[in-house]
C-alpha cells in the first residue's frame, strides 16, 4: 500500500469523524434555533427572539448572571490567580493541600453543597444583603477546579520561578513581578480560567434555584413553563456567547503574537 | 561599535555568610572581598555553595548569619529588587511575552532604575548591540536560539548599569562551540562595561579562561582564591590541586620542604606535610619525558591532542602516570618506548597518605 493512499485514508477517516462529532454537537444547537424560530402555527419568525426583550425580569435576571460572572472573574484574577501563583513560587510544599481544596468541589454534589452553605446565605440575607450578587461568593468557589487546572498547567509550562528572580533582581517589586511578568507569561491559562467561569456561572441552576434567587437559569426555567420559545432562544443566546467568547478570546491572544511576530528578514 | 556607557563598579565583601537547608550546609561561613572592576568565577563541585552564595548576594537567599557590603554598605537584609544587581540565570529567563528589545528596557520602565522613553529605546539598542544582537531586537525569546537568549539576558541584566553583574552558570545550558564563543564574548564585554563580575561554574576551563580571580570553593568555604596560573600552578590545599586540573599521584618522603620523588628532590609548596611519606601532585605537563632506550618508565599509550602530546607511561615503583608534551618532541616517544620521567617544577604540593 502506498503512502499517499494511506494518508488518503487517514484523512477521509479523520474527517469523517469530524463531520459525526460536529453533527452530534451541532444537531441539538440547530434543533433550537429551528424551535425558536418556529411560532405554533408552523410559521417561521423572531417572535420568541423579540419576546425576551419583553419580559423585564428575565433581562433583570439576564444582567444578573453577567454581573455575577463579572464579579467572580474579578475575585479569581484577584485572589485565585495570585494565590495560586504564589503557592507556586514560594510556599510549593502547599500546593499539594491547595490543588486538594481546590478540586473538592468536584467531588461534592451540588444539593449537599447547597445544603453548607444555606444556613450562611439565609444569615447573610438577613444581615447583609438579599442580593442575588451574594452567589458570588459560592460560585467562585464553584469554578475553582477549573481555574486551578488551567492555572496550574500555565504555570507548569514556563519557569515561574526563574523568571520572578529575574524581574526581582532588575528592580520589580513583588506587585511589578506579579502583574507585569507573571500574569502575562500565564495569560492563557487566565483566560482559560475566565471562560470557563463565564460558562460556568451562566449555566448554572441548581445553588441558585435551592437558595431563591433569581438568575438566568433560574428565569429561564420559569419563562420555559408558559412560553418554550423564549426559554430556548434565550438558552441558545446564552450557549452562543460562551461560544463566541471561548473562540475570540484564543484568536485575540495569537493575533496578539502574530502582531508582535518580526517581519521576515 | 557604540559606546557603551560604563557601569558603576562596586567592591563586594562577603563576611563570614553561612546558610544552611536542614542539616545541609550550603554556606559555611564564607568570607571573601572582590575589588571594583574585577570578574571573580567561583569554581567547584555541585554543592559546594557556589549558587548559593550568588544568590544571596543577588539577595535571592537569605543567609543564617553574616554580612555583605557592596562598596562598604551593608546589605544583607536589602530586597533583590533594591540592591541594583544584574542578573544571568543558568536557565533561559527572558521574559517569553516580551520582545528582545523589551526585555533589555524592562529594568528600565521600572521605579528603582526608571529612564525617559527615548533614552531607554536608545540604552536598549545600544545594549542590543554590544551584544551583536540589533538586528534581532523585534524577536520573541521563542524565535532565539540559546546563545542569543543568554546574549539578551546578559544584555537586558547590564541595561539598569548594575552595581555588580551575577552570572549563574550562564553557559551550562549550551553547547560547546558557542559557550567558547560566548565566553570570550562575557569577558570582552566585562571589559569593556566594567562591572563588578561574579560568575559562577563548575567547568574549570571556562573558570580560568574568563576570570581576573578564581575561588575554589569546597562544603561551603572558600578553598582558595587567586589568579588562575597562580591557583594552577601554587594550589594551597590538597583539593585545589587535584580539583583544578589533571595530577598524577606520585609517592615520595618529605623532608627539609622538599619532597624526593622519582630520584629527585622536589621543593614542597605552603600548605604541604612537612615530613614523612607523601603524595606529590604533579601535573602532567610539570613531566620532564626524554627518550632513552635504557630508561625505567615505558610508554603505554600516546595520544595526539594537536598542540600537545599525552603519554601514559607505566613506572617500575609507582602507579602509571600521565605526562603531556609538545607535540614537536613527541617523535620518538611511541607506544612501548622506554623513557626516563624527570621535572620541570619548580614547586610540587604533596598531601598526606590517607
Amino acid at each position: 500500500m502506498s503512502k499517499s493512499n494511506i494518508s488518503f485514508r487517514t484523512q477521509i477517516w479523520r474527517r469523517t469523524i469530524l463531520i459525526l462529532v460536529s453533527f452530534y454537537l451541532l444537531l441539538p444547537i440547530a434543533a433550537m434555533a429551528d424551535f425558536s424560530t418556529k411560532s405554533l402555527s408552523g410559521h417561521r419568525g423572531l417572535e420568541s427572539w423579540r419576546a425576551i426583550f419583553q419580559q423585564p425580569d428575565l433581562i433583570a435576571a439576564i444582567f444578573t448572571s453577567l454581573e455575577l460572572a463579572a464579579i467572580v472573574i474579578f475575585l479569581v484574577f484577584f485572589l485565585v490567580v495570585p494565590t495560586v501563583v504564589w503557592v507556586h513560587l514560594k510556599l510549593p510544599r502547599l500546593r499539594r493541600p491547595i490543588e486538594l481544596i481546590c478540586l473538592l468541589p468536584l467531588a461534592i454534589p451540588g444539593i449537599v453543597l447547597v445544603v453548607g452553605v444555606s444556613s450562611i446565605y439565609r444569615w447573610i440575607s438577613i444581615n447583609i444583603s438579599e442580593s442575588p450578587l451574594t452567589l458570588a461568593a459560592v460560585y467562585s468557589m464553584l469554578v475553582l477546579p477549573y481555574t486551578y487546572r488551567s492555572l496550574s498547567a500555565s504555570l507548569n509550562s514556563v519557569d515561574v520561578h526563574t523568571l520572578a528572580e529575574a524581574a526581582r533582581t532588575l528592580g520589580a517589586s513583588t506587585y511589578k513581578m506579579l502583574f507585569g511578568i507573571i500574569m502575562p507569561t500565564i495569560r492563557s491559562g487566565v483566560m482559560s480560567g475566565a471562560v470557563i467561569s463565564i460558562a460556568l456561572v451562566l449555566g448554572e441552576f441548581t445553588l441558585s434555584s435551592l437558595l431563591n434567587f433569581q438568575t438566568m437559569q433560574v428565569e429561564i426555567n420559569l419563562v420555559g413553563q408558559n412560553d418554550g420559545g423564549v426559554a430556548v432562544a434565550i438558552s441558545l443566546a446564552s450557549l452562543l456567547f460562551v461560544f463566541l467568547l471561548l473562540v475570540a478570546i484564543p484568536t485575540t491572544i495569537n493575533r496578539k503574537n502574530q502582531e508582535l511576530k518580526p517581519e521576515p528578514a | 561599535m557604540s559606546t557603551i556607557t560604563k557601569g558603576a563598579s562596586a567592591s563586594v565583601e562577603l563576611i563570614d555568610i553561612a546558610k544552611s537547608f536542614g542539616p545541609v550546609k550550603a554556606l559555611a561561613g564564607l568570607t571573601m572581598e572582590i575589588g571594583p572592576g574585577e570578574l571573580v568565577a567561583l569554581l567547584g563541585p555541585s554543592g559546594c555553595g557556589k549558587t548559593t552564595a550568588l544568590r544571596a548576594l543577588a539577595g535571592l537567599q537569605d543567609l543564617d548569619r553574616g554580612e555583605i557590603l557592596v562598596d562598604g554598605i551593608d546589605i544583607t537584609y536589602l530586597a533583590p529588587n533594591r540592591r541594583n544587581m544584574g542578573m544571568v540565570f543558568q536557565s533561559y529567563s527572558l521574559f517569553p511575552h516580551m520582545t528582545a528589545l523589551d526585555n533589555v528596557e524592562y529594568g528600565l520602565t521600572l521605579k528603582a532604575h526608571k529612564t525617559s522613553p527615548n533614552l531607554r529605546v536608545a540604552r536598549g539598542k545600544e545594549l542590543l548591540d554590544l551584544v551583536g544582537l540589533a538586528s534581532h531586537a523585534k524577536h520573541f525569546p521563542h524565535q532565539l536560539s540559546g546563545g542569543q537568549q543568554q546574549r539578551i539576558a546578559l544584555a537586558r541584566a547590564l541595561a539598569i548599569s548594575p552595581q555588580v553583574l551575577l552570572l549563574d552558570e550562564p553557559l551550562s545550558a549550551l553547547d560547546a562551540k558557542v559557550r567558547t564563543q560566548l565566553r570570550d564574548e562575557i569577558r570582552r564585554i566585562q571589559l569593556e562595561v566594567g562591572t563588578t563580575t561574579v560568575f559562577v561554574t563548575h567547568d574549570q576551563e571556562e573558570a580560568l579562561g574568563i576570570a581576573d580571580r578564581v575561588g575554589v570553593m569546597r562544603n561551603g568555604i572558600l578553598e582558595q582564591i587567586a589568579a588562575p596560573a597562580e591557583l594552577y600552578d601554587r594550589p594551597a590545599t590538597a583539593f585545589v590541586a587535584e580539583f583544578v586540573g589533571l595530577t598524577n599521584q606520585i609517592l615520595g618522603q618529605v623532608s627539609n620542604g622538599a619532597i624526593e620523588i622519582l630520584g629527585v628532590k622536589v621543593p614542597t609548596l605552603p600548605g604541604s606535610i612537612t615530613s614523612g611519606s607523601g603524595i606529590a601532585l604533579v601535573r602532567p605537563e610539570t613531566l620532564k619525558i626524554t627518550p632513552n632506550p635504557t630508561g625505567t618508565g615505558r610508554i603505554f599509550a600516546a595520544s595526539f591532542l594537536g598542540a600537545s602530546c599525552r603519554l601514559t607511561i607505566d613506572l617500575p615503583q609507582h602507579n602509571r602516570i600521565v605526562a603531556q608534551v609538545p607535540s614537536s618532541d613527541a617523535a620518538q616517544l611511541g607506544a612501548g618506548a622506554n623513557v626516563d620521567v624527570s621535572f620541570r617544577s619548580n614547586s610540587i604540593f604533596v598531601k598526606q597518605i590517607e
